[in-house]
């Protein structure tokens, strides 16, 4: 973390970029927020840790606009989302000076907790430079341990890699998390009977309280109004009046990003209930996958988007109810 | 004071629940939340806080007030019947009951609000002491008592019992109406848990958080204060905080077209929400900055101004929990503590 | 087996573009071929205009199945409109059948002007499907159905 410090102060000083995008210590040992530094005093605040989970992608929108080059931190899946922005035209590649940071997965205070472990006053292992396999927590209520790999993110155990797609340097090492195939909770649901399926969604789907948070964090759902934010709609955006809306706003939400999600797992991440929104955005990467050739947003910033493409030999629609 | 064992609540959930509706904290995939008891619900009592509060019990997220209909050419209007059932909620914390005294004094002032007032006369609060508060807890800044909630009926969870205190007058009825599941039990225990609470509510971080300088006077020095330009950047502009929160309380009426008929119903809102409070000239909050602004000043500055210094934050600290960006109101104090004199 | 004898009558939505599969419609009609009255066409300009809301949409407000038809494949008036529209389907279908919606109650077919006995013959097998799949329960407003 220091080395990224110093590089940031560097080139703060140099006048190659004009602002520092990364996290900011928070008042909580896991809770560190997304700012801007502008100057080098500012960097004392500057931290990078375990719990960085944000991706910063999404803030590229707005930094474009402003004055000057600003440095960006992006762990190796933030560079899919930023890479895809860079294709729809939504961020300016001459406006970010991008720090590939290393990334040995990022961590979920949820899961933390799930394991009974509260009054958090510290927490030793986080640190993306030691080597450490274990967190010790300490508690008002004494001391705690836990995995690392039992308390990472969901995105994490199924990473697509530790290569940055896009940077101008790379700070930091990285470890590999992947320990899980990618596509195995969607098969899994895939292989259920319909009423199952539905029994299963209607569950995770009666949790949502329609904040929106998916959407606002999502680096895909970059459009200026959102279709949901609509005032000529009749049902509501804001509430689930009816079990329908749940299901056409996570319907909708993900079809709008098909093809263009990069898999990050900010959906998920930020969802206060905890419902699984991922298996919705893999079912359709999946599905891309069979059915359109292997796929992924964010790895280059040319190719043609399954959704704005095809070939005359495309499946017919019918094939959903022969798949089985 | 009474006592019943904690392997007989579930006895008690269903004598309750025999003559009237209960809902209390319910785990449903994986996540805590107030619902209706039912036999094969996954009741939770150890979870501290549910991810919603159980505003919903008296507020819900979305509520109809009433029906247009259309037969031939007949209209008919059909208003929402108030709620007329007793319903009991129990295993609520604390500051979610200082929550409800936040709701009261908006929706029970002049003009009274008929739907919640309707759930308030008929809704008992059974509320639970906080066994082990958590570091996002922060009651104790606006006098709230983690270890003596102050409603119908006080519990504390200690070791294997579960002790009952009724506070009010629907807090006996309903103890008597289940008073053959309890019996008598003297204070010491209580005591016991009480001083145990206070102990570690001393410990926790954000309790000795000073709120010197928040108040209705405050109005434009805050208002016109610099540190929000810095603090609301990272806000993404969703909705969590303020449907989390026990004490927001803003609403959006909208209709919903169903063919023959047009019902009328009204949804939490969030200020965070590019609609807020959209007029016929368009918004009168055209940036997040001013948005996110709006939450903080209200429920520490516009809301003690107009209800002799109560402030609208109740410290249950799911904002701090949830929000996706790590901000909260904390930090928002936190940060004019540390700037406010210089800028 | 008559369709008029079952007490179910379900809602169907027929989206038709307008170049092929609304023209073929009106050839259905002109050669006196019938279909049921329970189909409710709604004709758009082309079949890629059909966006995955509107599927959704027809089943909040209470459609039992929703069938689109367009141009075949290498046949749009715009060229490719239905390709794009092959692939949005196929996947919104996929999805439905993912949450547990019957995946008989979507569906896509390709009619041309020339086809009025097809369009016909589709109408009557996408009926007779949505009859025996019943009433749509997973996919509706509530407030709809009363």
């Amino acid at each position: 973390m220091q080395e990224l410090i110093n590089r940031a102060k560097e080139l703060l000083a140099d006048g190659t970029v004009a602002r520092v995008l990364g996290w900011k210590a928070g008042d909580l040992p896991y809770n560190p927020e997304p700012a801007y530094f502008e100057t080098a005093e500012a960097m004392e605040d500057f931290v990078y840790n375990g719990f960085c989970g944000a991706n910063l992608s999404k803030y590229m929108i707005e930094a474009s606009r402003l004055e000057g080059k600003t440095l960006v931190c992006l762990k190796p899946c933030d560079t899919y989302s930023f890479n895809q922005l860079i294709k729809e035209h939504r961020v300016d590649r001459e406006k970010a000076y991008i720090v590939g940071v290393g990334c040995k997965g990022k961590l979920d205070i949820e899961k933390v907790k799930k394991q009974g472990i509260k009054g958090i006053e510290s927490i030793g292992g986080a640190e993306i430079a030691d080597e450490a396999e274990t967190l010790t927590i300490q508690t008002i209520y004494g001391e705690k341990t836990c995995a690392y790999a039992d308390v990472m993110l969901e995105r994490c155990h199924v990473c697509k890699g530790k290569d940055h797609m896009v940077y101008d340097e790379i700070i930091g090492e990285s470890k590999e998390t992947k320990d899980a195939e990618r596509f195995d909770e969607v098969a899994r649901i895939e292989a259920m009977s319909p009423q199952e399926k539905f029994a299963f969604f209607q569950k995770e789907l009666s949790k949502c309280i329609r904040c929106n948070a998916c959407r606002n964090a999502c680096p895909a759902c970059s459009c200026r109004k959102c279709v949901f934010d609509s005032n000529k709609f009749d049902s509501s955006q804001k509430a689930n009046v009816d079990t329908f809306e749940e299901k056409m706003f996570h319907i909708i939400r993900a079809f709008h990003v098909a093809g263009r999600c990069t898999d990050c797992g900010e959906c998920s991440r930020v969802c206060p209930q905890g419902i699984p929104l991922h298996l919705f955005n893999r079912k359709f990467i999946k599905d891309i996958d069979e059915l359109y050739g292997e796929y992924q947003a964010g790895e280059d910033t040319d190719s043609k988007a399954p959704l704005t493409n095809y070939t005359f030999e495309d499946a017919e629609p019918s094939i959903v109810g022969k798949r089985g | 004071m009474y006592k019943i064992a904690k392997e007989n609540l579930s006895a008690l959930f269903q004598l309750i629940a025999d003559s009237q509706e209960l809902y209390l904290p319910v785990k449903t995939a994986g996540q805590t939340n107030f619902a209706a008891w039912s036999k094969d619900a996954e009741v939770d009592l150890d979870t501290l806080k549910t991810v919603k509060s159980a505003k919903d019990a008296f507020f819900p997220q979305s509520e109809g007030l009433y029906t247009v209909k259309k037969e031939g050419k007949k209209m008919s209007v059909e208003p929402e019947a108030l709620k007329e059932q007793d319903f009991v909620v129990f295993g609520m914390r604390a500051c979610d009951v200082r929550g409800l005294a936040v709701l009261d004094n908006v929706f029970l002032a002049d003009p009274i609000d008929t739907f919640y007032a309707a759930r308030r006369d008929h809704g008992t609060v059974v509320a639970l002491a906080c066994h082990e508060p958590e570091e996002t807890c922060f009651c104790k800044v606006f006098g709230v008592d983690a270890a003596e909630p102050l409603s119908d009926v006080a519990a504390w969870m200690v070791g294997e019992e579960l002790y009952w205190k009724p506070l009010t007058e629907k807090g006996e009825a309903l103890t008597a109406s289940v008073k053959e599941l309890l019996s008598d039990a003297d204070e010491a225990a209580v005591d016991a848990e009480k001083d145990a609470i206070h102990h570690i509510v001393e410990k926790l971080p954000y309790m000795n958080l000073s709120l010197e300088g928040w108040d209705g006077d405050a109005l434009s020095e805050k208002f016109d204060s610099p540190i929000w330009e810095e603090l609301y950047k990272p806000c993404l502009a969703c909705g969590t905080c303020t449907f989390v929160c026990p004490t927001c309380q803003c609403y959006d009426i909208k209709d919903y077209t169903a063919g023959n008929s047009i019902s009328r119903y009204r949804c939490w809102d969030s200020c965070m929400y590019s609609d807020f409070t959209m007029m016929a000239h368009g918004n009168n909050r055209t940036s997040q900055m001013q948005r996110f602004r709006q939450r903080f000043m209200h429920k520490l500055v516009y809301y003690p101004a107009n209800n002799d210094g109560m402030y609208s934050c109740v410290g249950c600290g799911r904002c701090v929990e949830k929000c996706p960006s790590a901000l909260n109101i904390v930090k928002v104090v936190k940060a004019f503590q540390n700037q406010g004199g210089e800028k | 087996m008559s369709l008029e004898n079952k007490e179910f009558k379900p809602k169907i939505v027929a989206f038709c573009c307008n170049w092929c599969s609304y023209a073929g419609a009106d050839l259905a009609g002109s050669s006196r071929l019938s279909y049921p009255a329970d189909v409710k066409i709604i004709r758009v300009p082309c079949s890629c205009r059909v966006n995955p809301m509107f599927i959704l949409r027809a089943f909040e407000k209470g459609a039992d199945g929703v069938i689109m038809c367009g141009c075949h494949p290498g046949d749009c008036h715009y060229s490719t409109g239905n390709y794009y529209a092959r692939r949005r389907m196929t996947l919104l279908f996929s999805m439905l059948d993912y949450i547990g919606v019957e995946n008989g109650r979507t569906r896509v077919e390709w009619v041309s002007a020339a086809e009025g006995v097809k369009f016909s013959e589709t109408m009557n097998s996408f009926v007779e499907k949505i009859y025996s799949l019943g009433e749509n329960v997973r996919l509706g407003d509530l407030r709809c159905k009363n």
